[in-house]
């Protein structure tokens, strides 16, 4: 019995090491991908993944509300940050009802002319479609498709693509 | 068997060895064919007359250069230095002294004389073979004196077709987007061209964003894109009057416009609610019809020759990859299965291949494939380029291809290139100003 106790004590113990050393190599790893976030972070500027989290090119439709939110390479899909842009956005237009606004889709140099057109009305359609779950009038939106004929940065280098890849809410009235 | 083999041999050999010269075009060229172009005569006459209306010297002469300048560029033939021929134009032309010109190592002979008639210009030209001592053809044509250098591209594209056993596409047109400006705040205007670039002539001034021009490929007609009025829409430009509509009243951008093998359709791209699909219009009944239901993007299509099918650019496996469907947008297939991202297919005239752009690790590529997506062979890798369209013989693509900007954002440029569907003979196409979006017309004598 007390052999059996003991080996339980044993098997125990070791379980607990194995659970330490792991959460060690957890530990580990993350400080590895944050290290390398950091230094990825360092060399293209300010972006997260591809998406671009600089200030650089933003302009503000009223103090504290930025006109564009950025896109990742080929997505249309909405970050966090742009989420909160939006909502920004969408604040602001509801205490100013009379404003119309439209919304600018770009796309980077690196894609096709045509596929770039479809890209960004698919980029801006997604900021619109937020806007509007946040209550604002489709009838106050337009949408208005540039591909990648119009770059705010004419940089070939990833931080230039990441900022042109973007929609931009421009005041239509 | 023997015997057989024997005989067959017998049969083969000196028919070969009679055989009049041919090009070879379905492989890359490392040997192009030695060929002297005599300078067309001119009677004395008729050679002051031209000078008046056309203000060029010898006429005979400027035209022989417009044969020479396009014989070179196919990269099929070799114009030999006119300041190594023997025999006078005039009598070369009447009766070569083919010893002289084979001593020059000329395999081929163009001769020809020109004549002012009745105050049109007469052009006959012949085609002789240097080593059998032979005429292989003789042909005459008389038009306004204005046209002088499609009478050079006419004449190019005869010996083309003598020698090759294939159309030509020298008597074409190139349609295209002239760019000037800053990168951020580019100028674009539809511009048009002879296939060697000259006759340069912009068509529009510049005040809105014009993009993808296309011929419509039994008529000059055109169809674009146009931000006329900050509303990106198709529309249709006759380019010897000028005239321009939209085509269709969608509530929505429509763009990547093409047409139909008979002319009669435009083909294109509506966006609606952050999705594409395919849409086409009959341009004489305005009749609408969606051609693909997709929540993804759907683009850039393109007719095959026979009107029969559609090959186009979805990314609805997730990224952008070639479809081919019917024409009506039944039995939609994936194609293309290589690694990377491919876009722009464009179906060949000849119906067997279709080119495309394709985007892998950074680098793009023009590319050929056949229609069912075997055979993938990739004729040039760039930093940027895109968009290829065919000759009307689909021997030859045009396409576009954009340089990388430094860190200050300097360095960029546009510029059209051609290269042969066997991957060589790659060219700078020469433009006044940068240039995208090139559209090949079909052969405007035919």
């Amino acid at each position: 019995m007390k052999k059996l106790v003991i080996r339980n004590i044993d098997q125990g113990a070791l379980m607990k090491l194995n659970k330490i050393l792991k959460n060690t190599f957890l530990v580990l790893f993350a400080c590895l991908v944050l290290s390398a976030c950091a230094t990825s972070k360092k060399s293209t500027g300010q972006m997260q993944g591809d998406v671009y989290t600089g200030t650089d090119t933003v302009e503000y439709l009223a103090s504290g509300v930025p006109d564009r939110v950025f896109f990742a390479t080929n997505e249309s899909v909405l970050t966090t940050a742009s989420r909160e842009t939006l909502r920004k956005q969408a604040a602001w237009l509801r205490k100013n009802s009379d404003i119309t606004i439209v919304l600018e889709g770009h796309a980077d140099e690196r894609g096709t002319r045509e596929y770039n057109l479809a890209l960004g009305e698919r980029r801006a359609n997604a900021a619109k479609d937020y806007l509007m779950t946040y209550g604002i009038s489709s009838n106050r939106i337009s949408v208005l498709s540039y591909g990648k004929e119009r770059p705010v940065d004419s940089g070939s280098n990833p931080l230039a693509w990441s900022k042109n890849r973007r929609s931009v809410t421009v005041k239509a009235n | 068997m023997r015997n057989l083999i024997i005989l067959f041999l017998i049969f083969i050999i000196p028919s070969k060895a009679l055989g009049l010269i041919e090009v070879d075009i379905t492989r890359g060229n490392l040997n192009p064919l030695p060929i002297a172009v005599s300078p067309l005569s001119i009677d004395d006459e008729s050679k002051k007359g031209f000078e008046k209306t056309l203000k060029k010297k010898d006429i005979g002469s400027e035209i022989s250069k417009v044969i020479e300048k396009n014989l070179k560029t196919s990269g099929l033939f070799n114009p030999l230095d006119k300041n190594a021929f023997l025999q006078a134009p005039d009598i070369a032309h009447l009766k070569p002294r083919f010893e002289d010109w084979n001593l020059i190592k000329a395999q081929a002979l163009i001769t020809g004389k020109v004549k002012n008639v009745d105050d049109k210009i007469r052009v006959e030209f012949r085609l002789w073979d240097v080593l059998a001592g032979k005429e292989m053809m003789a042909l005459a044509f008389t038009t306004v004196p204005n046209n002088w250098r499609r009478v050079g591209h006419i004449i190019t594209d005869k010996v083309y077709e003598r020698l090759t056993g294939e159309k030509g596409y020298f008597d074409t047109r190139i349609i295209y987007v002239a760019e000037e400006g800053p990168k951020t705040k580019r100028i674009k205007k539809l511009a048009i061209m002879d296939q060697d670039g000259a006759n340069n002539k912009f068509l529009t001034l510049g005040n809105e964003l014009v993009l993808t021009p296309r011929f419509n490929p039994t008529s000059q007609m055109v169809t674009y894109l146009s931000y006329f009025r900050n509303l990106p829409r198709v529309y249709l430009l006759d380019i010897e009057t000028g005239i321009q509509e939209v085509v269709g009243d969608f509530p929505g951008m429509t763009f990547a416009p093409r047409f139909s093998p008979d002319g009669k359709k435009i083909i294109m791209s509506f966006a609606k609610d952050g999705n594409s699909d395919i849409y086409t219009m009959d341009l004489e009944n305005r009749i609408v019809e969606k051609i693909t239901n997709h929540p993804s993007i759907d683009t850039s299509p393109s007719y095959s020759p026979d009107g029969k099918f559609i090959c186009f650019n979805s990314d609805r496996s997730g990224y952008q990859q070639i479809y081919v469907m019917k024409s009506d947008g039944s039995n939609v297939k994936r194609i293309s299965f290589g690694n990377g991202l491919y876009g722009t297919p464009v179906w060949s005239p000849r119906g067997d291949l279709i080119a495309f752009t394709k985007l892998h690790k950074g680098k793009f590529y023009i590319g050929v494939m056949r229609t069912d997506g075997s055979g993938e062979r990739l004729l040039t890798e760039n930093f940027y380029q895109e968009a290829p369209s065919w000759s009307p013989n689909g021997r030859v693509l045009i396409f576009y291809r954009e340089t990388k900007t430094d860190d200050k954002g300097e360095g960029f440029s546009a510029k059209l290139w051609s290269i042969d569907l066997t991957g060589y003979n790659e060219r700078l196409v020469d433009t006044p100003t940068d240039a995208s979006d090139p559209s090949w017309s079909s052969l405007l004598s035919n």
